[in-house]
């Protein structure tokens, strides 16, 4: 009897520690011929796209340097969550794409590889890149941990046939002929009585596309989101008419089932459909070929009358690498590949983004491949600013997102939103930025 | 322990007579029960009990996402998240009271009405009615269904433009004149309960049901005889009778759905329309939307007393005692 019970214990034992033990992972691969991990963010409409992108220009890399690469593209909703779990944690890629409005907050973390001037020779030079761009990679005067990718500006894109039809000839050049345009294109088109073109579609529920829009049109007002010494302060004049002016689009000029659109896909693809007659947004172009849509024109921002010229942030993609590798060198042999002319050329005419490195503009092929160029690089160069460079700024964009996205609720379902409400919204955002500073 | 004078062999040897010392055997009486559970009490340690203690010192930190890659080191503030936490004037205090009482609000709906549909339903399926096990199997389904499955169809159902209850409501039936919006806006608390009870109510009633079971058929039998009325039976047969599991179900179920997360997350994403902030996601926002991982577990804290106290309350006040009859 005991030896049944002394059996059963010992069995019991090991499946227990068995049990235990399967659940650890092998841990990170590292060592000889091991692969590098390389989280990409989703650049096209679909996930499967991006992996296709990835494996022909990775593959390229593989057979350049012998080095294998495991990449993973990572849906947006949640990737800023998984990078903070690799920070807390220590366990994490090897190289990582992030929104470039991260960079600072990122910096701070101190996990991320600084590029200082031995990493910058690795990869080519410093020098090689667009200066907006580069500025977007970190705290100004100090060793960026990050360089840019890919980049890509905010700018309009309008149908002529329905311009034509409302007998409009020049898109748009002011914020206020943007309304106006947009009124006039806003019609009920098969007499029913009900509207069902807009003069505009936007994502009302992206928290990161409404921050976007608090920052350019802050901007344009002259009201920047922190003082020189980092203290919050966005509820100012200027912050409360660039959101109000944002939201009321909403029952102005767009739909207002669009405060129900989560992602700037969803309003492109109402633009596609022929809902809307303009669109504000930032690379729609490999949408617009996978639905076979020819009927669109690129054109620069409308920029509020009186106010500053700057049309967009730089936005983009910048790439990193984690300081927890023990692949420094082939990380930054990625890195250089990546950011290298030609692969500039290819990467970003077929994710319809912008180069980051001068060079690459020389290049006749960009223009072929993406007619948009020429305009949108004015807006990088010219009329673009990088997002705020401070510590705090992570957090203001989801508050400051977050707050754009209730009024626009707010304006869809009751109709509009007043001068007050927007005040008090910010007013909120401001003290809960002061509390968590 | 009662000796048994007549055990038969194995018994008597792994139970030794009285008059010897026993044996420190690994084996023995109770070391062998401790051996068996502590692989239990280890994983319930590691998985539960050490990151609720890690959560409740992170409270006491100023947490962010600029200092969690040397987490262990984030600076102390003492009291200060639970006093933000607690304040009413305060941006957060506020939105802390406010969240509080809609979720209570919500539980007391949604634990109405699933008990309600519950002990209906219950009732109904306990006597014989013609495809009482079809209807059995049919009403847990929700139940069933993995939650993010069942709570994303009723979002697209609650699309403003494109779903099926405008459709119905605006094209078909003409109820309403305007498409309204049910994700945003005042209602969505009316779609965070529907979509809750649709999903809760099978829990419901399984139990009900089982405590319906044990109830003996003849005491029905009786009641009738007397002349009492299906009412009658209900008020003071059945529902003394399943007092004990009513008593379980409700603490329970209010538990859950005082922390429910999981169907706001799926229902309106990252960030619930202020009318359906349930405190769980609230929490959340602050942890993972803001950042404040201090803030959050402070919150998370201060849920946990309250929902404490409010249980030992409840158990204090309703649970049988062991010298009471039955």
């Amino acid at each position: 009897m005991k030896k049944k019970i002394a059996v059963r214990i010992v069995v019991a034992s090991t499946a227990v520690a068995a049990l235990a033990l399967s659940g650890c992972s092998g841990g990170d691969d590292s060592g000889e011929g091991a692969s590098l991990t390389y989280w990409a963010t989703n650049m096209s409409p679909t996930i499967e796209q991006d992996e296709e992108v990835l494996k022909e220009h990775l593959a390229g890399f593989t057979e350049e340097t012998g080095i294998e690469v495991e990449y993973e593209v990572v849906p947006w909703g949640d990737y800023y969550n998984k990078i903070l779990t690799a920070v807390s944690s220590g366990e994490g890629p090897d190289v990582l794409n992030i929104g470039n409005t991260w960079s600072v907050t990122l910096q701070e973390t101190g996990s991320f590889m600084p590029f200082d001037d031995d990493a910058l020779e690795a990869i080519g030079g410093g020098d090689r890149f667009v200066e907006t761009a580069l500025e977007s990679a970190g705290k100004p005067d100090e060793t960026p941990t990050f360089v840019p990718l890919y980049s890509n500006v905010y700018s309009l894109f309008y149908k002529p046939s329905m311009f034509a039809a409302a007998g409009l000839t020049e898109p748009p050049k002011t914020y206020q002929e943007f309304l106006e345009y947009g009124k006039q294109l806003t019609i009920d088109t098969d007499g029913d009585g009900a509207i069902d073109q807009w003069g505009t579609s936007v994502p009302g529920a992206s928290v990161q596309v409404g921050s976007h829009w608090a920052f350019i049109l802050g901007q344009q007002e002259g009201a920047d989101w922190f003082t020189e010494d980092g203290e919050p302060q966005v509820d100012s004049d200027g912050m409360v008419t660039a959101v109000h002016t944002y939201v009321n689009q909403v029952n102005s000029i767009a739909a207002p089932s669009d405060a129900e659109i989560t992602e700037g896909a969803g309003a492109i693809q109402d633009f596609i459909d022929g809902t809307s007659a303009m669109i504000i947004t930032q690379s729609p172009m490999a949408q617009f070929a996978q639905f076979d849509f020819t009927d669109w024109e690129v054109a620069e921002v409308p920029v509020m009358e009186g106010g500053e010229n700057i049309q967009s942030m730089v936005a983009g993609i910048n790439i990193g690498v984690f300081s927890e590798t023990d692949q420094r060198e082939d990380s930054l042999e990625l890195v250089k590949y990546l950011t290298s002319d030609e692969e500039q050329v290819g990467l970003n005419s077929q994710f319809s983004t912008l180069p980051v490195v001068t060079a690459a503009y020389d290049d006749p092929a960009l223009e072929e491949a993406d007619p948009t160029i020429p305009v949108r690089e004015v807006i990088l160069s010219e009329h673009s600013k990088p997002f705020p460079l401070f510590s705090a700024t992570g957090q203001a964009e989801t508050l400051l997102g977050t707050a754009v996205v209730t009024l626009i609720g707010q304006a869809a379902v009751s109709g509009s939103v007043s001068d007050a409400d927007v005040s008090a919204a910010l007013a909120d955002v401001q003290s809960q930025l002061e509390a968590a500073g | 322990m009662t000796r048994i004078t007549d055990a038969p062999p194995d018994v008597a040897a792994s139970h030794p007579p009285l008059h010897e010392k026993p044996r420190p055997s690994l084996l023995a009486g109770n070391r062998l029960a401790y051996l068996l559970i502590a692989p239990a009490v280890i994983a319930e340690l590691l998985i539960h009990i050490v990151p609720m203690l890690l959560g409740l010192w992170v409270a006491f930190t100023h947490l962010t996402q600029i200092n969690i890659r040397n987490w262990t080191r984030a600076p102390f503030v003492g009291l200060d998240n639970f006093i933000a936490g607690l304040d009413p004037d305060g941006p957060i205090g506020s939105q802390l009271y406010t969240s509080f009482f809609r979720t209570t609000v919500y539980v007391i709906i949604v634990l109405g009405a699933c008990w309600a549909l519950g002990i209906a339903s219950a009732v109904f399926l306990s006597s014989k009615v013609k495809g009482r096990a079809f209807l059995r199997t049919f009403f847990l389904i929700p139940w069933a269904m993995p939650a993010f499955v069942g709570t994303i169809a009723w979002a697209f159902m609650f699309n403003q433009r494109d779903g099926m209850v405008n459709k119905i409501l605006v094209d078909d039936l003409g109820v309403l004149d305007e498409r309204p919006f049910w994700l945003i806006g005042e209602n969505s608390f009316f779609v965070l309960i529907v979509a809750s009870i649709w999903q809760m109510w099978p829990f419901a009633f399984l139990m009900l049901l089982a405590a319906m079971q044990s109830i003996p058929g003849d005491v029905f039998e009786a009641a009738s005889l007397d002349g009492a009325s299906l009412w009658r039976q209900f008020r003071s047969l059945i529902l003394p009778m399943i007092r004990p599991t009513n008593i379980v179900l409700l603490l329970v179920m209010g538990l859950f759905l005082f922390n429910q997360f999981s169907i706001p997350y799926v229902l309106f994403g990252r960030n619930s329309p202020e009318p359906a902030r349930l405190i769980s996601p609230l929490i959340y926002e602050h942890s993972f939307v803001n950042w404040n991982f201090g803030l959050g577990s402070a919150v998370s804290a201060l849920l946990l007393v309250v929902l404490f106290v409010a249980s030992l309350f409840y158990i204090h006040l309703v649970m049988p005692r062991k010298n009471d009859d039955d």
